[in-house]
């Protein structure tokens, strides 16, 4: 009798399939970029792949109708889960003035959006997470029930806004779920030439806060984690630190070549625990899907981002005279 | 009207703000129960409460983004640096995120919030609570930079700053604090950001200068009155963004100016100043501009001797100002 672990966890077989059908869209979309750029056609990508099931099944336990995320650059897979669209993140890519992070100001990867309560973000790493904080704080004195959620690459968590903002949540106990995405790399360098400590989760403890470690690969194992924590957070215990361990499947950024740095059996073999081959395999044991509607499901996200390129090529650039407007209020 | 020192000016102002709008909160190093080091929370913990008046873990870089991300929330933190000297841990903070918030999200997000910090010597505080900072901030479009001279500017200005809807940064002397008294009306008034104002009329010389190198002015401007030397003062307030108008309009009232800051000479607010006069005013004046700043070293030495040599005073000034006056 096969495990049918979704169910245990109160998801059901339509929400498992929303989750993976985001999983795909933001791998697809992060493919289409890489394209655009080899071909010229936008200047830079950043990506999120072998992330996503994180991304995605930490965003799926949170209240996409009322949290606050402060994502770091790679969290297509949590933006798209809030709100924001493949068109939109393509007028990013292409830089265009409908673009709703930043109106193409900023480079890609650098997620902002009010209405989606997306924090906006910026390029120094961990900056947000006190940002994160403030907002939980924030919530806290209003009263009000949402938490915020942040989240980092693991490189993030040796920056003394980490240790700060961490510290602030554990002694004001605010309800911040802080997840940090180890991919294994920060940059070209790995794990162990970043942090001391054998695993990110095990400095929640000098905040007075719980750390758990969670297979990122695992969309559910992700969710539980981030559901318990929310549920903590929501009961006015106080912040988690969730550790997500996956691999990042591409190069740093477009400008990367990881060949300098880690060799391509190491990729492949990570390859083996992509996410969206594994959880697809998960999806088909317990008969939610098939290849017909794989298949479907693929057509759909292709004609998405294929209408979302086309769109965001055609659309206008900003007036070069708009760099001068929004220093301050207008 | 009531008289008060500038550090009461401040108190007063975040009280009456704090009354006003319950979205206005304190946050920084021991300013709930203690009051602050200096005292300018004194009494707020006990009327607010500890929820509107937070005494923060000793990390300025947490003071500063947790303020930003409650002010992004839609809260309206006002965060003490307990010296302007212990800014720089936060200064990622203030200059990547605050002063850029607005500009990089396209007017999608702003960060409202207001960091105020003692800056300035004079108090044997040594190098390291004793320096002038506002020039590292002086070039970040997105921030402004307040930086009063009298215990009426502190309240209108500080007022202001809280209900200005981009990041703040308040400068406040820390010598000024028990130094300086002044009428403060009790009504409830803003004085803008970004004007500067003229602290004393005069017809033969202009002085522009900030903080509480304008009570020096007006000091020697006494004495010079009395050998028949009318000096005309400008007071920036706002040294960033600078109010230019003011600037040459004061420059060329005169043709000739001294510019005075306590900050170190290159660099500073005053070189700035200068700048838009030379562009501006060459043909209006009848000498070089003079500048009158701290020596180009790191900071105000500990022993009174060497204090005593960086810091500015009513001696240092008049002397800059009788020199112009007789060009």
């Amino acid at each position: 009798m096969l495990e049918n672990r979704h169910r245990e966890l109160g998801l059901s077989d339509e929400e498992v399939m929303e989750m993976f059908k985001t999983m795909l869209l933001a791998r697809k979309l992060d493919e289409r970029m890489w394209l655009l750029n080899r071909s010229g056609k936008i200047p830079f990508a950043i990506s999120c792949q072998g992330q996503e099931a994180a991304q995605v099944g930490a965003s799926f336990a949170l209240n996409r109708e009322k949290d606050y995320v402060a994502p770091y650059y790679r969290d297509m897979g949590v933006v798209l889960a809030f709100g924001m669209t493949a068109k939109e993140l393509m007028l990013s890519s292409f830089a265009k003035a409908d673009d709703p992070n930043s109106g193409g100001r900023q480079m890609p990867g650098h997620f902002g959006q009010k209405k989606n309560r997306i924090l906006s973000g910026s390029s120094p790493v961990t900056t947000q997470l006190p940002h994160a904080v403030g907002v939980a704080l924030a919530g806290k004195m209003e009263k009000k029930d949402f938490v915020s959620f942040v989240t980092l690459g693991e490189g993030s968590s040796n920056q003394g806004d980490f240790h700060e903002g961490l510290n602030f949540a554990g002694v004001y106990k605010l309800p911040v779920i802080t997840m940090v995405e180890n991919n294994k790399y920060a940059i070209s360098i790995p794990y162990e030439r970043q942090v001391a400590s054998k695993n990110v989760a095990d400095r929640a403890e000098s905040y007075g806060m719980p750390g758990v470690t969670v297979d990122g690969n695992d969309p559910l194992a992700v969710y539980q984690a981030v559901k318990e924590a929310r549920a903590r957070a929501a009961a006015g215990d106080g912040p988690s630190l969730i550790e997500a361990v996956s691999y990042r499947l591409t190069p740093h950024s477009s400008d990367d070549d990881d060949s300098t740095y880690r060799g391509k059996s190491e990729v492949e073999e990570a390859r083996k625990k992509d996410s969206i081959i594994t959880f697809a395999n998960y999806m088909r044991e317990t008969n939610i899907l098939t290849d017909d509607k794989e298949k479907l499901l693929v057509d759909e996200i292709m004609g998405i981002i294929n209408e979302a390129t086309d769109f965001a090529e055609n659309a206008p650039y900003a007036e070069a005279e708009h760099a001068l407007k929004y220093v301050y209020e207008e | 009207m009531p008289v008060m020192t500038y550090i009461q000016a401040i108190t007063t102002a975040l009280r009456e703000e704090m009354q006003r709008d319950k979205k206005v909160f304190i946050l920084g190093e021991d300013v709930g129960k203690k009051g602050g080091v200096f005292r300018a929370t004194d009494g707020l913990y006990e009327e607010f409460g500890e929820d509107r008046v937070l005494d923060t873990p000793l990390a300025e870089s947490a003071i500063a983004g947790v303020g930003i991300g409650a002010a992004m929330y839609g809260l309206r933190p006002v965060a003490e640096m307990q010296f302007a000297d212990f800014i720089m841990p936060a200064i990622n903070q203030i200059i990547s995120e605050a002063a850029k918030m607005r500009y990089r999200s396209n007017n999608d997000w702003s960060a409202p919030i207001t960091i105020r910090a003692p800056y300035g010597g004079g108090v044997h505080g040594a190098l390291y609570h004793s320096q002038s900072v506002e020039a590292i901030f002086a070039n970040q479009p997105g921030l402004k930079i307040v930086m009063p001279s009298t215990p009426y500017d502190v309240k209108g200005l500080l007022k202001a700053a809280i209900r200005d809807n981009d990041p703040v940064l308040f400068f406040e002397h820390k010598r000024a604090y028990r130094l300086l008294k002044g009428e403060v009306p009790a009504d409830d008034y803003v004085l803008p950001i970004g004007k500067a104002d003229v602290k004393r009329e005069g017809e033969d010389i202009t002085v522009i200068t900030y903080g509480l190198c304008v009570h020096f002015a007006l000091q020697a401007a006494e004495k010079l009155a009395e050998d028949g030397i009318d000096a005309h003062i400008l007071d920036l307030r706002t040294v960033y963004p600078l109010d230019q108008e003011a600037i040459i309009e004061a420059a060329k009232k005169t043709g000739k100016v001294l510019l005075i800051t306590e900050d170190n000479k290159e660099g500073s607010i005053i070189g700035e100043v200068a700048a838009i006069i030379a562009e501006h005013c060459l043909f209006d004046l009848d000498s070089p501009i003079q500048r009158l700043a701290g020596p180009d070293i790191p900071s105000m030495p500990y022993a009174p001797t060497m204090e005593k040599f960086f810091m500015m005073n009513p001696d240092k000034v008049e002397k800059a100002m009788r020199d112009l006056a007789e060009y």
